[in-house]
């Protein structure tokens, strides 16, 4: 079986006012799985994350996604596969605040037109998605972007990101703006859609509470190493 | 065609800045073309100032000076042409028509002007209008005076009033002895004509008639008594003249210039014109010149615009380049922007011109005299307009090739 993301010997090295080396000897995700990454703030997964989108390249080591050495890639390939293949969640700041919710979703496709392509009408795609995540047509349709709840957001995020079935949705901490309830059941209906997508789900977090109905944990520090020395 | 549309709603949501930002430059586009628009015009009422006329003809001297002092009343002439050089050449047979013209006098600041009565049908403006009178005729009395419209308002004369001729153009000795009555009020024609006091070459030579070497002589003349005695003047200061045909213009312009009794010169009036603007013409590239620096200002101001609304646009970058957007696609979206900008400012500031000079036309006509026509940018205005647009897109990639690289930088999430 085909892994989703594999990542081998992999060495960042971030160039600023503080050198900061991130160091990841094997992370491998098997297609379809869900994986939960717990990890403190400074622990190196926004770096993780921009690794495996393709958005940094690091200067070791190879990161696989979905096949493809990212590395042999030029850069305008690396955000083709980012758009066709992955779906991004973060955790605020979703969303164009200039552009309608339904907008929203349907400018993933305007990046990605084989992920068009596999739908028939992309806005009943959009709607079922933002439906199956418990948003009202009517609000998806007319409501501005900046009159949605941040839970509301959320969702609309979550089926841009799952809109044309990708074969990988990034979660960067989606939860964490959210409160304890919606937390779970914003959870549950994401990890339903990635199912139903066939979608592999990684998401990063602090908080391991939410780990308990993902496939595998893996803490970040085991993982990763982290260096950062001042010049 | 995506770019467009997030172009548009972006802009549309930042409404106020952008608004004014178009406003900005909208106004420098319409001072731009305005001014344009003036100085064409301006230009070519110069250059109708006089038409009609093939030939003018005077004592040698400068074509431009000949022509300042004939047609715009600056200045004064060196010389005189007798009488018998002025009958030679309206004697010849290339000429069709000719009116003599005889300066030397004013009235409170105003020059006055001894003509013949065909003045008034001969000189034509404006590719070929002539002058109207407001109200009355020409001179049928030999006392009778005929005011452009210029001296009639400021002056506030009516007809039927009585003015007095002073002596030489800035003196303190008039010929009061012998008053004349306005009988004619001209148009106005945005010539000089609007400035000058028109009276019969007769009359010149009837108010001078008692006159020896510059001042009053013993033996006066009563306006009455001169009325019997033969008035043909023995000078005139220069003649209009015009031809039978176009083609014998050269022929008599080569007789007068080689007149043998006289050093006398026949210019032609659109040559000496034209001479004369190119002088001028300093001034209409200052103009450009500062109407080009307010259009760069304008545009100065929206890439400061744009780069002041980058940092907290930054979020917004790092999300579409999450969502697979190049970076270069950034920098497109910047400049789509400011190119909508452009247009939309270029549209406004054309909308703003036309909607001034529709408005404007009749007064500027009736204040200046100058006639501005309302017509189509011209293929020059067009290349102008266009060059807006594009320096706009220009200007603007200064803050979309800086949003390029902080896109590069920032990567998927901003990190403060």
């Amino acid at each position: 079986m085909k892994a989703a993301i594999d990542l081998k010997d992999v060495a960042f090295t971030w160039q600023g006012r503080t050198q900061f080396t991130l160091t990841v000897p094997n992370l491998e995700v098997a297609e379809g799985e869900k994986l939960f990454l717990l990890g403190q703030s400074g622990s190196g997964k926004s770096t993780l994350l921009s690794l495996i989108c393709g958005i940094t390249q690091p200067q070791r080591g190879a990161v696989v996604v979905d096949g493809v050495n990212l590395g042999t890639l030029r850069p305008s390939a690396r955000d083709r596969l980012r758009a066709e293949r992955i779906g991004v969640i973060f955790q605020m700041f979703n969303l164009l605040p200039y552009a309608s919710p339904l907008e929203n979703i349907l400018l993933q496709l305007s990046f990605a037109p084989e992920r068009r392509k596999r739908l028939g009408n992309a806005q009943d795609e959009a709607l079922r998605l933002t439906a199956a995540l418990g948003l009202d047509d009517q609000l998806v349709l007319h409501a501005q972007t900046t009159e949605l709840s941040i839970g509301q957001q959320q969702r609309v995020a979550a089926a841009r990101a799952l809109i044309g079935r990708p074969k990988l949705i990034v979660a960067d901490e989606p939860t964490s703006s959210l409160d304890a309830n919606s937390q779970a059941a914003f959870l549950d209906l994401l990890m339903q859609q990635a199912e139903e997508a066939g979608a592999t789900l990684l998401m990063v977090s602090h908080d391991a509470r939410l780990a308990a109905s993902f496939d595998r944990t893996l803490d970040l520090a085991e993982i990763a190493t982290t260096k950062r020395h001042t010049s | 065609m995506i770019l467009l549309r997030l172009a548009l709603k972006s802009l549309l949501s930042r409404m106020v800045t952008v608004s004014l930002t178009i406003f900005a430059i909208a106004l420098s586009v319409a001072l731009f073309l305005g001014v344009e628009k003036l100085r064409t015009g301006a230009k070519a009422s110069f250059a109708d100032t006089i038409s009609g006329t093939d030939l003018i003809v005077g004592a040698r001297s400068g074509g431009v000076q000949l022509l300042l002092y004939s047609v715009f009343r600056v200045g004064n002439a060196t010389n005189n042409v007798t009488w018998q050089s002025y009958q030679d050449i309206a004697n010849r047979p290339e000429v069709n028509w000719s009116v003599p013209l005889s300066l030397g006098d004013s009235h409170r600041g105003f020059r006055v002007l001894g003509t013949t009565p065909e003045f008034f049908e001969r000189y034509k403006y404006r590719g070929g209008r002539s002058v109207d009178f407001a109200d009355g005729a020409a001179f049928a009395d030999l006392f009778d005076a005929v005011v452009g419209a210029d001296v009639a308002a400021k002056l506030d004369y009516q007809l039927g009033d009585s003015i007095v001729v002073s002596h030489g153009v800035a003196s303190f000795t008039e010929h009061d002895d012998k008053p004349f009555r306005i009988s004619g009020v001209l148009e106005k024609t945005g010539t000089p004509v609007d400035r000058t006091v028109f009276v019969s070459l007769e009359a010149i030579e009837a108010i001078h008639i008692d006159w020896q070497g510059g001042g009053r002589s013993q033996n006066t003349i009563s306006a009455e008594d001169v009325r019997a005695m033969t008035l043909t003047p023995k000078a005139v200061t220069a003649a209009m003249i015009g031809t039978n045909t176009r083609l014998q213009i050269f022929r008599l312009q080569r007789w007068i210039n080689d007149y043998a009794q006289e050093p006398l010169l026949a210019i032609l009036p659109g040559v000496a014109l034209s001479e004369l603007w190119s002088l001028i013409g300093v001034a209409e590239t200052a103009l450009i010149a500062v109407s080009v620096m307010v259009v760069i200002t304008a545009l100065l101001g929206m890439a400061a615009m744009i780069f002041a609304g980058l940092n907290e646009r930054r979020r917004e970058m790092a999300l579409l380049r999450a969502i697979g957007a190049r970076p270069w696609t950034i920098l497109l979206l910047l400049t789509t922007e400011a190119a909508l900008m452009s247009l939309t400012a270029v549209a406004l500031g054309m909308g703003l011109l036309y909607t001034g000079l529709w408005l404007a036309r009749a007064r500027i006509d009736a204040a200046f005299g100058l006639y501005i026509e309302i017509t189509p940018p011209s293929p020059r205005e067009w290349l102008v307009l266009c060059c807006v647009i594009f320096a706009g897109i220009l200007v603007s990639l200064l803050p979309a090739v800086r949003a390029y690289f902080l896109s590069l930088a920032d990567g998927m999430q901003v990190k403060h």
